[in-house]
């Protein structure tokens, strides 16, 4: 219900895309906190590679929106730096894919410093990027990495379904003095939505949002998966009755909300575009049997990517996408 | 302010004090592990001492340094108390990283000690974000990032240096070259004879000195550090210096001879700098047997202080991975503080387990 109770908590909204809706979040923060400074690769005058940045560097300048060389472990390195004494750099790192090329410095450094150092350190670093298939973008510009950061210790990891979300867990990320991954799906940055405008508006770390009520069967659907879920529910209305949760913070995972929901529905389907095998399906998955198996009904049905990486031709990337159709097969499986 | 000057005499003094605590420190450590007292990995800094010394000589308290695996001689050269080192060592509560860094980790963000690192070319990034911080908010430090030969050879490396150097930060890199790279000699990890030749690509200053000299050291980094808060940007400077031992305590070296370190021990930097002190007259023997045994003392209180410091409680195995603790770590943290059930804490103690709620 949290998505709901915000939403009516909330004074104004405004509609905008989840691109917008970010890049409100990014201009409050850097207006609010002066420790704010975004850095990446063309995210200044260029505005990012995906148009996230916008006209910030116009209004901010070159100190506090800061473009830089292509080198991903040095930055995200000069971001663990800078954190550790005491600025808040929000790294955009362009696409996900890239972490490979930085993950020395998010997983020796990053994740590890403050308990190497018995907490004599404080790690308040967003890094922001994108995922996902769709664009065909092919294999380095397209996977979906955010089981592995969410399953690194020392990292939190979160990943917005709408635009309330995705400024509200923005925000949430950079007030954070934990280090915080944003993982925005790069095809549903148009999508549109009501977003509160109220500046001190935050979607809290580990807090899922129930985005539509349902009786029979619960669909855990994160990023593209949450739009498409909602309209797969709407499709099948007064058939079936669909639950839909956007889990919002992967790490930390509210539990709690998809577990409830379980236990009302007896029936579990977890929509997540990352690969099947050892994942973020597997993680809620698990939660769900430790704490819910004697209310489950029906098997687990997991939806993702069958382990492939995204290939390039139209007809190719659409076969191994997961889609809400994926998510409506596995609905009338199990009902 | 700075801790200590080697323009002054009682500077140079300290300097003296602080290479010599250093060796004690590190060769009780040695013999500590060598006798099974110290879990883990040690890497020790003896023969170096005089690049750690000369470079806080040359820095204000609250200049930031960046370290290595070989992090003793920076701990202490940057003022940091033998006393929680050692018992970091041991792994004890009372230890700066209340036992969870160990020899590889002793950091102290607000001493201006931004970790020892377990990662070969790590600290630079590390370093290059502290200037990036200190010129961002305008603070009047510089960071300086320590690292040795091998890590040259190190992509991250190259990256924090051009980064530095195309945003003007004030960082210094200080390579410690102590002619290997773990077991390999420096010929065969780099085709150039000085690696300060690096330098060239940045388009900065990269100069080569004795690191087996605590002044050269310092006046390099003296002048770096001014450069750096000019607002000039960062400097390359490449000490060489040499480490007695080896890589890790317990390597059988069987890649270079006995003859070899016996030429660069005639060089040794504490010996040469308090053979200097004294014909200058600002020391004598007697007193510089006075300062031994005043550091003997302080390395056998060290010892004693880890000896006794408390080992951490198991439920400490769970503080300090967030600030904001998620209640995936929580639960554990707290069936380890209570134990009630063996120390650790799954999930499912939540459900109908007896069936009885079971949907239809």
């Amino acid at each position: 219900m949290m998505a709901q109770t915000e939403l009516e908590r909330a004074e104004e909204t405004e509609t905008m895309t989840v691109r917008e809706a970010i890049r409100l979040a990014l201009r409050e923060e850097l207006e609010r906190d002066e420790d704010v400074y975004l850095m990446g690769e063309d995210v200044g005058l260029f505005g990012g590679v995906l148009e996230v940045t916008g006209d910030l560097y116009e209004d901010f300048g070159e100190e506090r929106v800061r473009d830089t060389p292509i080198s991903e472990a040095g930055f995200m390195g000069a971001a663990t730096g800078s954190a550790a004494t005491g600025a808040r750099p929000v790294v955009e790192l362009m696409f996900s894919d890239f972490a490979g090329v930085s993950m020395e410095q998010i997983m020796n450094q990053m994740a590890k410093m403050r308990y190497m150092f018995g907490g004599k350190a404080e790690m308040p670093v967003t890094v922001r990027t994108t995922e996902g298939g769709g664009m065909g973008a092919a294999s380095q510009h397209s996977g979906t990495i955010h089981s592995w950061i969410a399953h690194f210790p020392g990292l939190k990891a979160v990943a917005p379904g709408t635009p309330e979300s995705a400024k509200g867990l923005t925000k949430a990320a950079i007030r954070s003095d934990d280090p915080v991954f944003v993982f925005e799906n790069k095809m549903i940055y148009e999508q549109r939505g009501e977003v509160p405008t109220d500046e001190d508006f935050v979607a809290p770390l580990g807090a899922a949002a129930v985005e539509r009520e349902g009786e029979d069967v619960t669909v855990v659907a994160t990023q593209r998966l949450v739009g498409e879920s909602l309209e797969t529910a709407d499709d099948l209305a007064g058939d079936v009755s669909v639950e839909v949760i956007d889990p919002r913070s992967l790490y930390p995972l509210d539990t709690e909300t998809i577990v409830e929901s379980v236990r009302k529905t007896g029936r579990l389907i977890v929509a997540d575009e990352s690969p099947l095998s050892y994942g973020t399906h597997a993680e809620i998955v698990a939660r769900v049997q430790e704490e819910a198996f004697f209310s489950l009904d029906a098997p687990i049905q997991r939806v993702g990517t069958p382990d492939t990486h995204i290939p390039f031709s139209p007809t190719l990337e659409q076969e191994v996408l997961p889609s809400g159709d994926d998510v409506r097969d596995a609905i009338d499986l199990l009902t | 302010m700075a801790d200590f000057d080697l323009e002054s005499a009682e500077g140079r003094l300290e300097a003296l004090r602080r290479m010599v605590t250093i060796r004690a420190f590190d060769e009780e450590a040695g013999d500590r592990f060598a006798d099974g007292e110290i879990p883990g990995f040690v890497h020790l800094y003896i023969g170096e001492e005089a690049v750690g010394v000369g470079t806080c000589a040359a820095l204000e308290s609250d200049d930031y340094i960046a370290s290595t695996h070989r992090g003793h001689g920076h701990c202490i050269a940057k003022g940091l108390d033998p006393k929680l080192m050692m018992a970091e060592l041991y792994g004890k509560a009372d230890g700066y990283c209340n036992g969870k860094g160990g020899s590889m980790h002793i950091a102290d963000v607000d001493a201006g000690m931004l970790g020892a690192n377990g990662i070969v070319g790590a600290g630079p990034p590390l370093a290059t974000g502290a200037a990036l911080t200190i010129d961002y908010q305008d603070r009047d430090q510089v960071a300086v990032s320590f690292c040795g030969d091998g890590a040259v050879a190190q992509g991250q490396v190259h990256e924090a240096i051009n980064l530095a150097a195309t945003w003007d930060l004030p960082a210094v890199f200080v390579v410690e070259n102590n002619g290997y790279g773990e077991a390999t000699p420096l010929d065969k990890q780099h085709n150039v004879e000085n690696l300060s030749d690096t330098a060239q690509a940045y388009d900065i200053p990269g100069l080569t000195v004795d690191g087996m000299d605590v002044t050269a050291v310092a006046e390099a980094v003296a002048e770096a550090r001014a450069r750096a808060r000019a607002g000039d940007g960062p400097t390359f400077i490449e000490a060489k210096t040499y480490r007695y031992r080896g890589h890790y305590e317990g390597d059988e070296e069987p890649y270079r001879d006995a003859d070899e370190i016996e030429r660069w021990k005639d060089r040794d930097p504490i010996e040469s700098f308090k053979r200097r002190l004294i014909d200058r007259g600002e020391l004598t023997e007697d007193e510089f047997d006075d300062l031994q045994a005043e550091v003997d003392a302080i390395i056998e209180e060290a010892c004693a202080y880890a000896e006794e410091a408390p080992a951490p409680s198991p439920a400490e195995a769970y503080d300090d991975m967030f600030v904001d603790t998620p209640p995936e770590i929580e639960r554990f943290a707290e069936a380890a503080r209570t134990q009630t059930d063996g120390g650790r804490a799954g999930y499912g103690s939540g459900d109908d387990t007896d069936g009885d709620h079971r949907g239809d």
